[in-house]
């Protein structure tokens, strides 16, 4: 098996623990961080803190060096700009993520958790993914 | 506003979070690639020639991760308490909306912020102000 299969797998089960450890696989836990006028929780804002922390010199490092340690290339993304479609599809996404507490990480650990309220919403929200590229596709002609 | 202290894990937040970054770092440093799960997702729905192979063991690490923990630990709680239509309606919105908006809050929250990048800035800002703004209507303004 190539080598960045099984790195890969390393990486999605650190972050799917992560998710887990951190409560955030658990839709309740953020729609108590989204409200922010009632009983707030903030725990989600600590796991940001705790993912960027690693994160900062993660990305600097990588974009100094440009090439992975098993020596392929790292890609980064280098648009700048800010458009519609960045903003009109975050609104979706927050409304969408307000509405069941989920994104688009917890609700594949959720899934295979086995909660079947979760695969319902993963079913849609790839559904909602393959509309997209497909209504996308034939705008690009 | 009013903390919720009962609710509030700050270690067990901080901790996830660091792990969550360790993913990040892995894939970064060793697959060249961005943690960017709807990204990820959405690939593998468009079968990239390439990077097929990665995106999908990137996902079953992801969907087994709580097999794993039942090894050791029981699976921590998940309360899902939204009804079968919104859930279906929520999924959607997040589904063409990460698409569209290039990212989710791995992508643009976690990979975005850590690069300084203006782009996942706005839009970490802008998902962040509409989940808020969707949960005071529903539960304040609609009182569901």
């Amino acid at each position: 098996m190539k080598k960045t299969v099984i790195t890969a797998f390393a990486s999605g089960l650190l972050f799917g623990l992560g998710l887990l450890l951190s409560g955030m696989a658990n839709p309740e836990k953020v729609l108590g961080f989204l409200d922010l006028f009632g009983a707030w929780d903030p725990s989600l804002a600590l796991v940001m803190a705790g993912a960027i922390a690693v994160g900062l010199p993660v990305f600097f490092i990588a974009g100094r060096r440009g090439r992975t340690l098993l020596g392929g290339q790292i890609q980064l993304p280098t648009r700048r700009d800010i458009d519609r479609p960045l903003v009109v599809g975050s609104l979706l996404f927050g409304i969408g993520w307000g509405l069941a507490g989920f994104c688009p990480g917890p609700a594949v650990v959720a899934t295979g958790a086995g909660e079947p309220k979760a695969l319902v919403f993963t079913i849609a929200m790839l559904a909602g993914m393959l509309l997209f590229s497909f209504v996308e596709r034939r705008s690009d002609g | 506003m009013t903390i919720d202290w009962n609710a509030f894990t700050p270690y067990s937040a901080l901790a996830g979070g660091v792990l969550i970054g360790l993913g990040t770092a892995v894939l970064l440093l060793l697959n060249g690639r961005i943690a960017g799960i709807s990204g990820i997702l959405g690939g593998l729905l468009t079968r990239t020639p390439g990077e097929t192979g990665w995106r999908l063991a990137f996902t079953v690490g992801l969907l087994v991760g709580p097999a794993l923990w039942l090894l050791v630990h029981a699976l921590p709680p998940i309360h899902i308490n939204t009804g079968y239509p919104l859930l279906v309606a929520a999924g959607l919105l997040v589904g063409i909306g990460t698409r569209y908006g290039s990212g989710c809050t791995s992508g643009h929250g976690v990979c975005g912020l850590s690069r300084l990048s203006p782009r996942s800035l706005v839009a970490t800002l802008t998902f962040m102000g509409a989940g808020f703004a969707t949960v005071f209507v529903v539960r304040h303004l609609l009182g569901v």
